[in-house]
């Protein structure tokens, strides 16, 4: 299998060359991309980036792994992550997070053994003035409590 | 306290992201004028008006500024909008409410540092705030405001790490490295974007930028303290009855700012402690914020920092060990593993106050985790190991009773 850029994003990316001096910082945008496509980042994927960006593939791969929004294997179907950081832990993010081990049956970091959920903590999401906050599938939900979040996990599932 | 509003004065109106609400509200208007005017003057006034910067270090904003005199062209400015320190949440409401001012904000920076192309850096994240973001920069390419007369800017998304927010950090991420800050240098010099001088500076920075060029650096002056010019987007979290973002001119009593503006501790309860600017400042007690006013010197004097100004409140009902042993989980995750000092360090001292919040300390845990603290404190690449000193030094000092 091979991987290609959707025309959309081939686009893009013809725009970005010009705005950058070096094409090793076409890194993030590429891999963002790729991800966007495949949900992860596959061996065939970091290849293409590396020969995009002039680099190896151990090059482009030490700098996926450097960050924590990049997967090097594939996901949950939907993604639910919790933040634990301070506001959210004040205000109750450690019940979130027992609940919804116990609902999806899985521990942090792990994913449902029918792939529809991968569950996540988080540090701290920028959104501590609706703590807790859940983010799944990327998308900010304010104030979370384990009542809400049943109903939210049921809309995302159907 | 009537004063007027340098970044938020358009959050209240329905559809202020738009470019054609922006503009009926004044977005924009005197941009050309201001552009027709020699870089120098600008930089002058921003010089004048006392503003330093907004992304927790309180730099005088004029003087960085300054360091690109001389220096050689093409220059560029990168604007910090990675927002991850926890406590932290003012940025993204600047993206999401008045993103025009952002663009324009830019566009006069640039001008005055004769720099030319602009980089957002935002913490991937922000997706909704980054589509907000796109779309306004698209608004403005659309209308001419950006285009080819201009410095073009581009939004460069992270993708979760909290030290790409450090300045040097983020520019090897923006080069297309693992996200790890440089040596310092021992002068003050610009920062370097694929060898060229570079200023970085906050989202919210940033966007003052159009008040104090429109109103005058005076009229910034004249909000705020001597030392502390001007407003911030002070955030109010934790166990408040009302959290959220709060424009405030410096030098506001704190206990003020949480009653009147976080509408108190919540069940009525009692306030505990006060993180005053970010997780990575001092933490306050209830009797130290008594006095505590909202400004870099008045926080210095309580003995902590005024940081980003994000504040996190606690009550009565909380306990100081699990607080710590929460943050230290979240430093131990973040260090960015070059420093061994910080990163043994975070991981030694997180576990050992894990440790005491399980009720199982070994027995000379206090005295190992201040060892740990000295250790960490200067001898690092980058104020991340020394915030964490701080950090544990803070709580220590100050709730010494329940580490015992
Ligand atoms: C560990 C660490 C994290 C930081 N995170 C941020 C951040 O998320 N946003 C930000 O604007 N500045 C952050 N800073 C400060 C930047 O290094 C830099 O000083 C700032 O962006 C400069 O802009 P200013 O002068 O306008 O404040 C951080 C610093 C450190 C040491
Ligand atoms: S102090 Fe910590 S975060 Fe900063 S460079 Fe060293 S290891 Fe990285
Ligand atoms: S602590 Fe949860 S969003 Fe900041």
């Amino acid at each position: 299998m091979s991987f290609a850029l959707t025309p959309a994003h081939a686009q893009r990316l013809e725009h970005l060359r010009s705005r950058y001096e070096t094409p090793r910082s076409l890194i993030l945008p590429l891999l963002w991309m790729a991800q966007t496509q495949e949900g992860y980042l596959s061996p065939e994927a970091l290849a293409f980036v590396a020969h995009e960006t002039q680099l190896c593939v151990a090059d482009v791969t030490s700098v996926a792994s450097f960050y924590t929004m990049f997967a090097l294997s594939p996901q949950g179907h939907h993604t639910i992550e919790v933040c634990g950081t301070l506001s959210c832990h004040l205000n109750g993010a450690s019940q979130l997070i027992e609940a919804l081990q116990k609902t999806l049956g899985i521990t942090l970091g792990q994913t449902t053994a029918d792939g529809a959920f991968t569950l996540k903590k988080v540090e701290c999401m920028g959104a501590c003035h609706e703590a807790p906050v859940v983010v799944i599938d990327g998308v900010y939900h304010a104030r979370q409590n384990v009542q809400s979040l049943t109903t939210l996990l049921e809309e995302t599932r159907s | 306290m009537s004063h007027d509003l340098v970044v938020s004065a358009r959050f209240g109106i329905a559809n202020s992201h738009t470019l054609i609400v922006a503009q009926a509200h004044g977005a924009y208007t005197q941009l050309s004028t201001l552009l027709a005017q020699p870089p120098q003057s600008l930089v002058q006034t921003v010089i004048d008006s006392g503003l330093r910067g907004k992304g927790g270090g309180g730099a005088p904003t004029g003087a960085k500024w300054q360091l690109l005199e001389g220096q050689a062209k093409p220059r560029y400015l990168v604007v910090n909008a990675d927002e991850s320190e926890p406590g932290t949440f003012k940025d993204r409401h600047i993206i999401e409410h008045d993103p025009h001012l952002l663009i324009e904000g830019i566009l006069l920076s640039c001008h005055a540092l004769e720099a030319k192309a602009a980089y957002i850096y935002m913490r991937g994240e922000y997706r909704f705030w980054h589509d907000r973001l796109q779309s306004a920069l698209d608004e403005a390419y659309g209308a001419g405001i950006l285009g080819a007369h201009s410095c073009d800017i581009t939004l460069h998304r992270g993708a979760g790490a909290y030290i790409c927010g450090e300045k040097s950090a983020l520019l090897e991420s923006l080069e297309g490295y693992r996200g790890q800050p440089r040596l310092k240098p021992h002068r003050p010099e610009p920062e370097w974007l694929w060898g060229r001088a570079t200023i970085v500076n906050n989202v919210e920075t940033i966007a003052s930028i159009p008040y104090i060029l429109y109103k005058g650096a005076q009229a910034y002056r004249a909000m705020g303290t001597k030392e502390s010019a001007g407003t911030l987007l002070f955030g109010l979290s934790g166990h408040v009855n009302r959290p959220g973002v709060y424009e405030l001119p410096f030098g506001m009593p704190l206990l003020e700012v949480i009653e009147t503006y976080g509408g108190g501790i919540r069940d009525g309860r009692a306030l505990k402690a006060v993180i005053p600017g970010g997780a990575s400042t001092p933490v306050l007690t209830a009797e130290q914020a008594k006095n505590a006013t909202l400004s870099y010197e008045g926080m210095k004097l309580a003995g902590s920092a005024l940081g980003t100004g994000g504040m996190i409140i606690m009550d009565e009902s909380t306990s100081m060990v699990d607080a710590l042993d929460n943050l230290l989980a979240f430093y131990r995750h973040e260090s960015c593993g070059q420093c061994t000092p910080c990163r043994e360090g975070t991981h030694w001292a997180s576990s050992i106050v894990h440790d005491i919040a399980r009720r199982q300390p070994r027995s000379d845990a206090l005295p190992t985790l201040k060892n740990i603290a000295r250790t960490i404190n200067g001898q690092t690449i980058c104020v991340f190991g020394p915030a964490v000193a701080d950090v544990i030094n803070g709580f220590l000092r100050n709730f010494p009773q329940e580490f015992a």
